[in-house]
């Protein structure tokens, strides 16, 4: 089996964005880049169906600049086979849809029985990539994954929903999307980081991937960013400290709903 | 003549609350509002439809397209597109939906912005308002002039409202559902009992729980105070990871963003990571034994207590005040 793990280079949730006020994209070298969080259980899944079927070679497939180097090797730390690497300038600020096309392009010419991946990225949040490459691709997407069984091509999946689960099937190859809830991730060992050092990476521009400059990046999006501007402080709050009974802090939690309408 | 599509969640053709705020927010941004309704009774409610602002309703009402089955969803949405002649279309952001219109953006050359919170009018067509990183900053964004565009709202940012309104025309679709749409078979459906509560994402009011619970059992306490205040159950990451709760009620970074009228957090920290799923909530309020935990640093009511003592004491209250 040969599973394809994209995944996406992403500032750390905690840390201070800075936005180009020019063209409003992230300058994500700034912004503590991290692996999506997401995208540790998509690995994580790929790694232990790899331990149940013999044969089996994991890929990385990461769209980022020269530095998402650092994040390919991360992914692959944790004992993926190899990556491919989509690096070039032209494709800063792309949007869901120029992504998926490039993501799906470098995919036109490489054998994969399975597309796993996190079900979001923590920075955009769209969810849309997984949906828009499996289109791209003319494949069937099973999303919002908490389950994965294979037997030979099938695939049969509990897709996680608002009040519970689906059970779903398909023959692949196909794009799955993870949830947390469907593992539990290792953490890469010593080895595991070592090796990652010299697993292969194939870097890729995007005239080898075969999409023209004009159709990824700002000018290949079909959405357009008019501003973006950080969210108003939110104004420190009223604190009361209840008397150890309980009574104190109820009473004055609902009064203040009362207030508020709430109640 | 301008058409905008909203795609409706209804049950028994009667279109759901934030359907409805959906219809309200889209009437005034095009000449016409036209609604899309799939599933078995989708044409049965065109007075309430009607009454929210839609003059047309698209329907598909075959059980093809139920259990969250996409690829009938995305045959008869397209259906719909065509015979409204809409370029833009609402819907509910949800993940489900978000997969729909994914397949659907490529298909039809579309551009998608998912969870808007605000939408206004401009001479580059409708401007929609995002939180991005975990609710740091706010996007104003467009799908580009000549483009269809897809816009999934969030739910809570309209307030739904009725006009006098004649009831909307139901206009059946010819829908080819081919063996591609069928390619993913619908084998169960599985719901987990969750009461009378509403959904998490949809939820005017948010009674979550964390760490402080202590254990599941501290989840009953939580499922009262919502019970009390008809509101949805929320659960922090350490409350999920430990099972305590299912991972589909987890708030946060790697879990669901939610932005109700109201969250009260119980024993939980307010980690950057919860944060990110719940700072936008329009009023804040937690209960931690932790003066200096980080959730009171975005609370707009902080009550510093032991929550085994405080939240039955607030049920209490809340029982009496409502009776």
């Amino acid at each position: 089996m040969r599973i394809i793990c994209p995944i996406k280079r992403v500032p750390d949730t905690a840390a201070e964005k800075h936005v180009d006020p020019a063209d409003h994209t992230v300058d994500r070298d700034r912004s503590d880049p991290v692996l999506n969080a997401n995208d540790e259980w998509a690995i994580e899944e790929a790694l232990q169906i790899a331990e149940r079927i013999p044969d089996t070679e994991i890929v990385a497939l990461c769209m980022g600049p020269d530095a998402a180097g650092v994040t390919v090797r991360k992914a692959l730390s944790y004992g993926l086979d190899g990556a491919i690497q989509i690096t070039d300038p032209a494709v800063s600020g792309s949007d869901a849809v120029a992504t998926a096309r490039v993501l799906a392009a470098a995919l036109a010419g490489e054998n994969f029985d399975l597309i796993i991946m996190g079900n979001q990225s923590s920075d955009a949040r769209t969810m849309l990539v997984p949906g828009m490459l499996a289109e791209f691709l003319g494949v069937p997407a099973l999303t919002y994954v908490k389950d994965l069984q294979i037997d030979g091509d099938i695939f049969t999946a509990q897709r996680e929903t608002a009040g519970g689960h689906v059970v779903v099937r398909a023959k692949g190859p196909l794009v799955v999307s993870v949830v947390e809830a469907i593992n539990e991730p290792r953490y890469p060992t010593f080895k595991g980081i070592m090796a990652a050092k010299r697993k292969p990476v194939d870097v890729r521009d995007l005239a080898t991937v075969g999409v023209a400059a004009e159709n990824v990046g700002l000018s290949g999006s079909r959405t357009a960013v008019v501003d973006v501007t950080p969210r108003p402080p939110k104004e420190a709050g009223r604190v009361v400290t209840d008397d150890g009974s309980g009574r104190t802090g109820a009473v004055a939690l609902a009064d203040w709903l009362v207030e508020q309408k709430i109640l | 003549m301008s058409v905008m599509l909203v795609l409706i969640e209804h049950e028994a053709g009667t279109p759901g609350k934030v359907s409805r705020q959906i219809l309200t927010a889209a009437r005034g941004m095009a000449d016409e509002v036209h609604a899309a309704a799939f599933g078995p009774g989708a044409g049965d409610d065109a007075a309430t439809l009607g009454a929210f602002g839609a003059s047309v309703v698209h329907t598909f009402d075959d059980d093809v397209v139920t259990g969250f089955a996409t690829g009938p969803q995305v045959a008869a949405l397209d259906a719909a597109l065509e015979a409204s002649g809409a370029e833009m279309l609402l819907y509910p952001a949800d993940p489900f939906l978000t997969d729909v219109v994914a397949r659907l953006a490529i298909r039809r050359e579309a551009g998608v912005i998912t969870d808007a919170v605000d939408l206004t009018t401009s001479a580059d067509g409708v401007i929609a308002t995002k939180a991005i990183f975990g609710g740091d900053m706010l996007s104003r964004c467009h799908v580009k002039p000549g483009l269809p565009a897809f816009i999934g709202v969030k739910a809570n940012a309209f307030t739904a409202e009725e006009v006098a309104g004649e009831p909307a025309r139901v206009a059946p679709l010819e829908v080819t559902v081919d063996d591609d749409a069928r390619r993913i078979e619908v084998l169960d459906v599985v719901e987990q009992t969750s009461g009378d509560r509403p959904e998490m994402t949809e939820a005017s009011i948010i009674a979550a729980g964390g760490r402080g619970l202590g254990d599941a059992d501290g989840f009953r306490l939580i499922e009262e105070l919502a019970d009390a205040l008809g509101a949805a159950v929320g659960a922090s990451r350490a409350a999920t990871d430990a099972g305590w709760y299912p991972h589909q009620h987890q708030i946060g970074q790697t879990g669901k963003t939610v932005a109700p009228q109201l969250y009260i957090g119980s024993g939980i920290s307010g980690a950057i990571q919860h944060r990110a799923g719940m700072q936008t909530s329009q009023l804040i309020a937690a209960i931690n034994t932790d003066a200096d935990a980080p959730i009171f640093s975005i609370t707009d009511f902080g009550i510093v207590g032991d929550l085994h003592k405080v939240v039955p004491a607030l049920i209490e209250e809340i029982n009496l005040r409502k009776s």
